[in-house]
This record gives C-alpha cells, sequence and structure tokens, in this order.
C-alpha cells in the first residue's frame, strides 16, 4: 500500500495524550487500543467504555423524495420508520451483492441519517448518487465526529449530560442537546451491550469526549479502541465489511436476511436476492467456537475431516468466554444440522472447531 | 531471572545461561495481552534465527525465533496454561522453553542487557515493534 496522508479524527490528541496506540484502519489514524484490548472489552461488558467513530461516514438524506431514494437504495423498510426511528440494512447491487452495510436513523419525515463504514463511504455515496430520485438532496456531514458510549454503564453516564436521551428506546434516534449544542444520539450499538450513538459536527460532539476523558477519575467510562470494538462485535456475531461482507457475498448467504424487507416493493438487488432465497445460497456464514486452544484468524481453511469446505472471515480470542472464536464461508453442501465438528487449519494444525449458534456470548443477568 | 544474567536478540527472545528461552519486556508489552502461547515439541533441534513457537495476544500471531542453534529439552506447560505469565513475568515464570545449547558461546555472542537497552533506543519510532 503507498503512503498517503492519514485522516485524523477531532479526537486524534486527545487519544495521544491518553497513551493510545494508534493504526492505520480505512484511510484513518485510529486508536486501537489504550490500557489493552481485554481490559477495554471487559470494562464494555461491566461497566462502559467510550469509541471514537468518527470515521464512519455520515450521510445526510433529506428532502420530500428521500423515503422514496432510500427505499429503492436499501434492504429495510424505510418507510415502516417513524421519525425518531433507527433500523439496520444494506446497499446492495443489482445482483445482490453488498456495497456496504449501514444504519438508517429517521430523524423527521423527510430527513433521514445514514451511517456507513469508514472504508465505503467514496463508494457508497457515488451508488447513492447514481440512484438518487427526484427531490432529494445527499449531503456529507461537514467535519464529523462521532461517538459510542457502550456498556451497562452507558446510561447512568449519558443521563448526567441529557436526561431526555435516557426516553430512547433501542434502536430510537434524536436531536438532543449536549452541553448546550446540538447532537444525534440514537440508542444503538456494535457490543451487544446497551449504549448510545451520537453523531455531529466536531464542534458539537468534542466537549462531549473531552468531560468524559476528564472524568475518569470514576472510571465509570474508559477509552476503547478499535482492538475490542472488533471483539465485541465478533462475540455478537455482528459482521463487519471487508470480512464477512463484501460485493461477492450477499446478505442471504452472511445470515441477514432479516434485514430485507421482502414486501416493501422493489429495491436495488431484490428480483437477484428472491432467486437466490427461493434457490438456496451458494454458501453459508457459519459460526464456530474452538474445542482445542488456539486462536483461529481470518483466511485460516475450514474442514470437514479431510476436505476443505470453507475459509474464517473472522476470527479472535474470545475476552468473555476465553476460547477462540469464529465465523466463516462454508460451502452450502456442507451446511447440514447434523454436520457440528469442523476442523480450522492453524499454524498448519487442524485445530476441532464446533459450529455453534449465534451470539457467542450471552449476556447473563445478574 | 534477573535480566542482567540474560542475552538478548533483535527478535526480542532471551536466553539465560542454562539454556530457558523467552520474551523481553519490550516484546511482551508491545503485544499486550497474550492469550495463547505453542511452545515446539520438546526434542525438536533448531537453529538460530527459526520460527519454533507461537505467542498470540487478541489481535495478532508472533513467531518466536530460536536465539541459537540447539535442541528443545523441555517446554513451559505452566505457561501453555496461563499465557498471561508472559506478560506478568516476561523474565521468570513467563519462560517459554528450554535449549539445550549446541555451543554455549553462542549465546555470549548475542546483546547483553544493556546492549538490547541501547537497541531498542536506537531503533525506537520505528514502527515496526515486532
Amino acid at each position: 500500500m503507498t503512503s498517503t496522508t492519514l485522516r485524523r479524527t477531532p479526537f486524534y490528541f486527545l487519544h495521544k495524550t491518553k497513551g493510545a496506540r494508534l493504526v492505520e484502519f480505512a484511510g484513518w489514524e485510529m486508536p486501537v487500543q489504550f490500557e489493552g484490548v481485554m481490559a477495554e472489552h471487559r470494562a464494555v461488558r461491566q461497566r462502559a467504555g467510550v469509541f471514537d467513530i468518527s470515521h464512519m461516514g455520515q450521510v445526510w438524506v433529506t428532502g420530500p423524495g428521500a423515503q422514496e431514494t432510500l427505499q429503492r437504495l436499501v434492504t429495510n423498510d424505510v418507510a415502516a420508520l417513524a421519525p425518531g426511528r433507527g433500523s439496520y440494512g444494506l446497499l446492495c447491487r443489482e445482483d445482490g451483492g453488498v456495497i456496504d452495510d449501514l444504519y438508517v436513523y429517521r430523524l423527521a419525515p423527510d430527513r433521514f441519517l445514514v451511517v456507513v463504514n469508514a472504508s465505503r463511504v467514496e463508494v457508497d455515496v457515488a451508488w447513492m448518487q447514481r440512484h438518487r430520485g427526484p427531490d432529494t438532496e445527499l449531503t456529507e456531514q461537514l467535519q464529523p465526529a462521532a461517538l459510542a458510549v457502550q456498556g451497562p454503564g452507558a446510561a447512568s453516564w449519558i443521563g448526567r449530560v441529557s436526561k431526555d436521551v435516557l426516553e430512547l428506546k433501542k434502536n430510537g434516534v434524536g436531536e438532543f442537546s449536549l452541553w448546550g449544542r446540538e447532537g444525534v444520539v440514537a440508542r444503538t450499538g456494535y457490543t451487544g451491550e446497551d449504549g448510545f450513538e451520537i453523531f455531529g459536527p466536531a464542534g458539537h460532539v468534542f466537549p462531549l469526549y473531552e468531560s468524559l476523558m476528564k472524568d475518569d477519575a470514576s472510571s465509570e467510562v474508559i477509552a476503547a479502541g478499535l482492538g475490542a470494538r472488533d471483539t465485541l462485535r465478533l462475540e455478537m456475531g455482528y459482521s463487519l465489511y471487508g470480512h464477512e461482507l463484501d460485493e461477492d457475498h450477499s446478505p442471504l448467504e452472511a445470515n441477514l436476511g432479516w434485514a430485507i424487507s421482502w414486501n416493501k416493493g422493489d429495491f436495488l438487488g431484490h428480483a437477484a436476492l428472491r432467486r437466490e432465497k427461493a434457490a438456496g445460497s451458494r454458501r453459508k456464514l457459519l459460526a464456530f467456537r474452538l474445542r482445542e486452544r488456539g486462536v483461529p484468524r481470518e483466511k485460516c481453511g475450514i474442514c470437514l475431516g479431510d476436505q476443505p469446505v470453507g475459509g474464517v472471515t473472522s476470527g479472535t480470542f474470545s475476552p468473555s468466554l476465553n476460547v477462540g472464536i469464529a465465523l466463516g464461508y462454508v460451502d452450502a453442501r456442507f451446511v447440514q444440522p447434523s454436520l457440528k465438528d469442523f476442523t480450522i487449519e492453524i499454524h498448519g494444525r487442524a485445530v476441532a472447531a464446533q459450529r455453534v449458534p449465534l451470539p457467542f456470548y450471552k449476556k447473563t443477568t445478574s | 531471572m534477573d535480566p542482567e544474567t540474560l542475552r538478548f536478540t533483535k527478535t526480542h527472545e532471551w536466553i539465560s545461561p542454562d539454556g530457558a528461552v523467552g520474551i523481553s519486556d519490550h516484546a511482551q508489552h508491545e503485544i499486550t495481552d497474550v492469550v495463547f502461547v505453542e511452545p515446539p515439541a520438546v526434542g525438536r533441534s533448531v537453529k538460530a534465527g527459526d520460527p519454533c513457537a507461537v505467542v498470540e495476544s487478541v489481535k495478532a500471531a508472533f513467531d518466536i525465533y530460536a536465539p541459537i542453534d540447539g535442541t528443545v529439552t523441555a517446554v513451559n506447560e505452566e505457561a501453555a496454561k496461563n499465557p498471561a505469565l508472559l506478560n506478568q513475568s516476561p523474565y521468570g515464570a513467563g519462560w517459554i522453553y528450554r535449549l539445550q545449547m549446541a555451543a554455549a558461546t553462542d549465546r555470549e555472542k548475542l546483546m547483553t542487557h544493556a546492549g538490547y537497552k541501547t537497541f531498542l533506543a536506537e531503533n525506537a519510532g520505528s514502527g515496526s515493534p515486532l
């Protein structure tokens, strides 16, 4: 990869003062960890952590034609979204390949905020422009900043900034005054924990993070990096674009059929996905838990006996379960309820791996 | 173990006078939370620079190279069971395996602790921790 100037989020220098280890991610210089992935992962599961997600794309879709435009672009039913609600969906090509996965938030009848992956912003916006209907404007957020506060303690922290935010239910969204500045807050996340995502221009979101970082003596909320974000999402079995999802895989292969609204009317990819649904997918995303010690990684081979049947798309050591876990695509011929005992090739060794249902990690009610 | 008695490689392994091999404090810090250690097989003969063990963090796997020629005589089962020992005690309970040295003089050719620290200082910020 040629070296180009990496983009920095508004929080870059705060991360540096917190001792973050910074890495390149989708053209951005992002904190992969602060204290350590394990500590940050556990903090989010037990208390709360805050992630800088300013690299994610924030695209405003507005105007009288906004609903129609989105309805044609994404797989989820945008018309069914009341103002103040958000939902997960996919942007697909005509052949059903996934251009991106995203969240659509409806702030008002003709105002939507679409949050997309950092690595796909340019492709997404070009695609959306191409398929934009009449009376619709697409605007990328200027100087975007975003934070995700996640964990069982997230609500009590954000409640000190705004009581109104606590009225939000899961997948709820609204515009709130935080420290006297407007920001979009959604009760969503990518960790499996309760939490909030806060979007807005840098000047509005920055004071929030600053206050969080000053408050750390209480260690109610700690700074967390992309490393923990990845282990947390993987424990839940959430897909990550570029790993489980890409233009060569369909949402049905990735078990995201639940994010497709079949009866909302036509949308890009609808016909191809319908055909795939009727005929069956060629491969399926499965979840594996190692029966032995080891850490599966992306590109490790998946076998059934001596037969190679697929490959790992994401793997890690699960900090909550203390065991290696993986997601990977397997040839549909070998996806049968009776076939549970697979092996994953790790450093040339076939490690026993059991096919398991998702999520890997289930919260125990304490 | 007193790190002053150890000899170090540029790839961040150490070897004690009696042939115990581990990773440096700098290495464990860079790797961060060690979650898996795969030591070499006992009886395996290794050449200096051979990848012969694997240490993994949550995020990545790291090859651990043989510091000198020799034969593996023992592995640290405790560290295999509790990989966090590599972080907690890189120069003690976190040793990985023991080597019967082909020639003890080979060890003397490696860096002393002071020499290793100078090496780290000279290479600080090079962007390639391991």
